[in-house]
This record gives structure tokens, sequence and C-alpha cells, in this order.
């Protein structure tokens, strides 16, 4: 029997068991959307923005371990897309993103809205493909599914020509795919593994740095298991948190330039780290030459071989999914009868803990403004510390960070490498469509809020009640922050005059809206928020809007010149 | 010589070649060239054309950078997914080849001359006017900048390089 290429693109989603496409109808995708229209298998979510699409696939993806699949119109539908596309290949997020294209004789004729959008999106995909043919529709659809959830996780963009949708094939769905060009490693080499571990026995002061790599691998348990068995200390970034429980003892807090003292401290300060899928980023290590000016020996597992020796020199490297790699170090420990310099680790885990009495997240909630940080604390008490929870990008990001304890991998959804506004609330939509009996928060300020605002009514049709916690300085926070620290004061244009009324806005759009004024309000509006299982609750905190995320280290500086508070300024 | 092969091991910024076999796929060529731009790369030549197996083209670049980055180079071009294999030629020993052809004046007594210069380098003319000689010439590319140099600039009407293609020497071989 033979399929329209639109029918043997939904077919390829059913056969991906593909149960939510987040997207957006237009001209070059009618064929796929009517063949949509016709069956029930794969459910369509439609956003208000193709960016909203795309970030709603991806909050569906972080808090899963599935592929994200969004379907956008060519044009305009491809070119809104492409902040989302970045913000899932800057975080390693799989993804699948059908984009239509005009007709393949009018490529490039100058159509109507047309763009070339495999050549836009190529520097922030992991691969793309544009089909020239019906019959490659379902070969390059199960290759898409492949790459994106294979070997260093990615997007992956298919642009489908419009007449190709209409054209006929026989339909058959490839059961594996075979790719001389790309074959992932997956197991780490045993030499090296050994090398670590040799490495990791003999240590004085360790240290376990761990990223989003342990995540995405869905390792955390192998990570805690070998953490644990270690007695080490471990830290995690930002993309990281969740993939060692925060409340363990052994864990010092997120590291970085709003990391933890200890973290830092014992980052800077360690004769022997494991990287375990991260990537030594600017935010994490700030200046490489600081980093490199105290002596240490650095192990590093990662699946994708050009993030190590990258930014900083490896002596060990382990090429690997994270995963496979701490599992067989385990077993390598459980087989050798080498054991750790008990006495030196305990004088490190001294010098930790005299880190951590310098307690750099304290704060004092007052009695009049609210603290920001303080919300947060609320926020994780509220929801016993076991909710979803999206951020958009700028100070709230880094108090949400900061003051909720992720336990979980899987839990804390944000824009960590691409640090993209507007992330929230679409991320969260994603998420609780993925997770619908469970508690979804937004942290997000009224500046990112408004740069996908529009969703509130995808959240009304698709009945998701989200629960958006908004930190409202009246202020691009993070951006005021940096303009009082170094650029005296001179606030420019970091001021937003005219904010709307948020609760009533929320209002406006059917759901439930709540300001927040003091303190003493705080815990009783989070309560009630969270007591409204079907209802979106827009929650205005009206908050303190001098504070600033401390501790912090001034970017291009080293990880130990940290700024601990605002007499430190 | 000596002294100059202590200054190509010191220099941090040293020539590599670096061949690839890729899938013969619109759109292979741009992610390569794309990559060399998007991370600030150097592309001194690159040349590229289909192999003896259509579904693959082989690919020769010229580049140059420290260690480290010649380094993260390869990884990279190794991360495409349409890439099947890279090799750095330059690790070992290898064999290197451009083609020029040169457009000159051919008039009056800088006829012969030219002729002359041409047999020296070994080049053949390919193509004859009454006034001007198109000049084939093949070597490695200071044999052709040492071409260049030895005649007489003012006659060059035009001068174009394919960009050097390369291979291992002996039984060293890039072969998907």
């Amino acid at each position: 029997m033979l399929l329209t290429g639109a029918e043997i693109v939904i077919r390829c989603l059913q056969e991906e068991k593909v149960d939510y496409l987040f997207g957006y109808p237009g001209g070059s995708v009618l064929y796929i959307y009517d063949e949509l229209f016709k069956q029930d298998k794969v459910r369509h979510v439609l956003v208000r923005h193709e960016q909203a699409a795309i970030h709603a696939a991806d909050g569906y993806a972080r808090s899963t371990d599935k592929v994200g699949v969004a379907l956008v119109t060519s044009g305009p539908g491809a070119t809104n897309a492409v902040t989302g596309i970045a913000t899932a290949y800057c975080d390693s997020i799989p993804l699948v993103v059908i984009s239509g294209q005009v007709p393949s004789a009018a490529i490039g004729q100058d159509a109507f809205q047309e763009v070339d959008t495999v050549g836009i999106t190529r520097p922030c995909v992991k691969h793309n493909f544009l089909i020239r043919d019906v019959r490659d529709i379902a070969s390059t659809i199960k290759k898409a599914f492949y790459l994106a959830r294979t070997g260093r996780p990615g997007p992956v963009l298919v642009d489908i020509p419009k007449d190709i949708t209409a054209q006929k094939c026989a339909f058959e769905y490839p059961q594996t795919v075979s790719m001389r060009s790309y074959n992932p490693v997956v197991k780490g080499h045993q030499g090296q593994i050994k090398k670590a571990l040799q490495l990791l026995l003999e240590a004085k002061r360790p240290m376990i740095y761990a990223g989003g790599g342990v995540v995405l691998g869905d390792a955390s348990e192998k990570l805690t298991a070998l953490v644990r068995k270690l007695g080490f200390p471990c830290t995690n970034t930002l993309m990281g948190l969740g993939g060692y429980p925060a409340t363990d003892r052994q864990f010092v807090g997120m590291l970085g330039m709003h990391g933890n003292y200890e973290a830092n401290m014992g980052m800077h300060y360690c004769d022997v780290l494991l990287a375990v899928g991260a990537r030594f980023d600017d935010r994490v290590i700030g200046s490489p030459a600081h980093f490199a000016s105290e002596p240490r020996r650095i192990i590093h597992i990662d699946i994708d071989p050009s993030s190590i020796s990258k930014r900083v020199k490896v002596d060990v490297p382990i090429v690997g999914d994270v995963g496979e790699v701490l599992g067989e170090m385990l077993a390598m420990l459980d087989g050798t009868p080498e054991r750790l310099d008990q006495d030196s680790l305990a004088v490190w885990w001294k010098q930790i803990d005299e880190w951590r009495r310098r307690d750099c997240l304290k704060f004092n909630q007052g009695e009049e403004l609210i603290k920001p940080q303080y919300v947060v604390q609320k926020l994780w008490e509220v929801t016993g510390g076991d909710a979803f929870v999206t951020s958009d990008v700028g100070q709230h990001q880094m108090w949400a960070a900061q003051y909720y304890k992720f336990d979980k991998p899987r839990r804390w959804i944000n824009s960590g490498g691409l640090g993209t506004m507007g992330f929230g609330l679409p991320a969260a939509m994603g998420v609780q469509l993925a997770h619908p009996g469970s508690q979804v928060a937004c942290v997000t300020g009224e500046a990112s809020i408004q740069m996908n605002i529009q969703e509130l009514a995808t959240c009304k049709q698709f009945r998701l009640p989200i629960k958006v916690v908004m930190l409202n300085n009246r202020y691009l926070g993070m951006v005021r922050q940096w303009q009082e620290i170094f650029h005296g004061n001179r606030y420019s244009e970091s001021y937003m005059d005219s904010l709307p009324d948020f609760s009533r806005l929320a209002e406006a759009y059917g759901h439930v809206g709540i300001r927040v004024d003091k303190p003493g309000d705080v815990e009783g509006a989070l309560r009630e928020a969270f007591s409204r299982k079907s209802d979106l609750v827009f929650l205005d905190f009206q908050v303190d809007q001098t504070e600033n995320v401390y501790p912090m280290v001034q970017g291009g500086k080293g990880l130990t010149d940290m700024i601990l508070s605002a007499e430190d300024l | 010589m000596v002294v100059g092969m202590m200054k190509i091991q010191n220099d941090t910024h040293m020539r590599h070649v670096i061949s690839l076999v890729l899938e013969n796929e619109a759109g292979a060529l741009s992610r390569v060239s794309g990559l060399f731009s998007a991370r600030g790369y150097n592309i001194e030549s690159l040349t590229v054309a289909p192999t003896e197996d259509a579904s693959l083209s082989r690919m020769t670049i010229v580049t140059s950078g420290s260690d480290d980055i010649v380094e993260q180079i390869t990884k990279h071009l190794n991360k495409l997914v349409e890439v099947v294999k890279v090799v750095d030629l330059s690790e070992s020993a290898h064999v290197e080849r451009e083609l020029m052809l040169v457009k000159v004046r051919a008039t009056g007594k800088e006829r012969e001359e030219m002729k002359r210069m041409a047999d020296i380098f070994r080049g053949r003319i390919i193509d004859v006017t009454d006034t001007t000689y198109v000049i084939e010439l093949t070597g490695t590319q200071a044999k052709l900048d040492s071409f260049v140099g030895a005649i007489d600039a003012g006659l060059i009407l035009e001068t174009v390089r394919s960009g050097i293609c390369g291979v291992g020497r002996g039984d060293r071989v890039l072969k998907v």
C-alpha cells in the first residue's frame, strides 16, 4: 500500500512512540497536520509561538529520558524555532524537530515563507537533513531519532518540502540504523579506568565534579554509589543538580560563578579531581589560567572527546558513556584490595567543613521586604523537595539553583548553556504533560516571563496546573547586579517601567493570580497555590529590589576570588 | 637545516595537513567550513572531490595552530556526523602536491625566457597565444611559490592554485 509523505511522517512518529508533538501549523506543513487530524496516537500540543514548541519539547525531554518532538512550518516557523534549538544544543538535549519547507521546485526561488532552514540551523544542531525524495522520509526520521538520543545527545532537524509530503511511496520503518560515519563510543577504555581508580585511591584531597552528563546519561545512581563508597566530597554544576542528592552530607553544593564557597575552594585546592560529564566551562571554573595555577591531577569522563582537554588539560581522559564507565569503576573498586588514605581524607573533610562554616548562602529575612531566597526556600519546603522546577534566566535562576535542594535527577530544568530567557514557562508545559500528577513550578522573573507569556493560553487549553513562582524585583536583576558591581551603579536600561498587573493578567488568561507583598504571606500563598491541583496559579512575589546573588566570581577571575556578600564589594 | 627544523618545532602555529573521508552529500562541505569559521580555526586551503567510491569524498585541509588547537580540530571534525575518517597527515611521512595554472605575458625576449623557466620547473605550457602562455605546474606549495618568485611579477596575468592534496607515504592508507 502506498502512503503519502505526510502519512509516513506521522507513522514514523507513532513507531517512535511519540505521545506529544509540540507545534504550530502553517502552509508548508498542511499535509502533515491533515494526517495528524486523522489519528489520535500522537497528541499535538498547540503552542502560541514556535520558540515555545521547542522549549516545551525540550522540557519534556529533560524531565524524562525520551526524545522531545516538535513540528513547525517553513520560514518564520523555522526561524522562531532557532532559539529553542540552540538552547537544546547547548545543553545536549535530544530533540527531533520537523520543519516544513517550500515545495522542492520553489527552493532557491525566494518563495513565500522560504528560508534556508538547514543552513540557518546547521551550527546549532547535532545534525540536520533536507529530504529530497519521499522514499527517504522513513529512514531519515529513524536516523534523526537515533542521532538525537545516542552519543552526546542533541537536537536533530528534518526539513521536508511540501510537495514531498504529498507524494506517495511504500512505507516500511527501519528496525535498525547503521551509519559508517557515526559510531559513538559507549564503553570506556579499561586501562584508563584502572589508571583513574589508582589516582583516586592515592588522593589526599579528592573532589568529584559532576555535570549534566550524569543526568542525561541516567547515571546518578552509579555516581551516588561511587561517591558514597569513596567517601569523597561531590559538587554539581548548574546542569548537574540532582545528579547527586543535594541533602546528602557529602554534597558541597553547586560550584562556579555563583557556586558555594566550599565547592569552589574544594575544586581549586583538591589534588585529584574526577570530572564526570562536565566540561569545565567559563561559568564553572572562571579563568583557566588561574585554575591551572594550583597543581592537581584530573580524570575526565565524557562521551564527547572534543569536551576533553578543551579548556583544561586532563591527565586521564576516559571517553565513554558516564554510566558505563562509572559502573566499571565501581566494579573495579570492589575488586581491588587497595584502600584509601583515610587519615588524609579526614583532614581534607575538616578543611571542607571549615569552609562550610562560612555559611555562604545565609540571608536575613526581615519583616518588611520579601527576600527572593526566602521564596525559593519556602517553595522547597512546601513541595517537600519533590517538585519539578523549571526556571528562566537571571538572578531567580541562580537562587532556584542555590536554595532548592534537588535530591533527584531530571527535576531541575533550566537553560544552562545558552541562557535563554523565556525558557521556563514553555519548558514547564512539557514537564507537566510528561508528569501529569506531579508538582511543577516555574521559577521566573518579571522580565523572563514576558518573553513567552503568551503560553499562558496554551496552559489553559491543555489544563496544565503549573505554578508560576515569579520573583518580581522590577529590574533585569542580573543585569542590574553587574551594573551595580562593574558599571558604577549606572542602571542602563535594566529597569522595567510599565509592568502589567501580573495576577490580573493571569486571570485574563483564565488562571488564578495571587500577588504577595509581605514575607509573612509567602508560605501561605505557596500552600494555597499547590493545594489547587487543577489550576495554574501565577504567584507574583514582590521581592527586595536590591538583593544580589552571592557568592559571586567575576567573569574571567579565579574560582577562589569570591564576593561573598555586599560587604565584600 | 637544523636551525630551520628547530624553528618549526618551536613554532606554536605549526602547519598541519588534515585529510578526511566524508559522505558525499549536499551540505557536508559547509558543515566542515562552518566548523572552522564558527570556532575561529584557520583554513589555508581546502580541496575536495569524490573518490573512486562515489558515495565518499576525500578532503585535504591545510590549517595551522598549536598542538592543542589541532587536536580540537581533529576531534570536532570526527564529531561531524558525515565525516567517516580523519587523519593528520603531518604527523608522519606523507606527500603533498598542488596544481597551479599561471597565465603570463609572453612577448618579445620574455617569450623564450618564460618557456625556459617553465622547463626548469618541469612545468608544461598548455595554452599558447601570440602574447600569452598558460603554464601548468605541479608540486609542493614551496615549489609553486618559488616559481612565482622566480619569474618577473610584472608578467603574471593571473594565477590559480588548487590547494594541496596529500596522501600518507608507504603502507599508511586512509580508507573506509
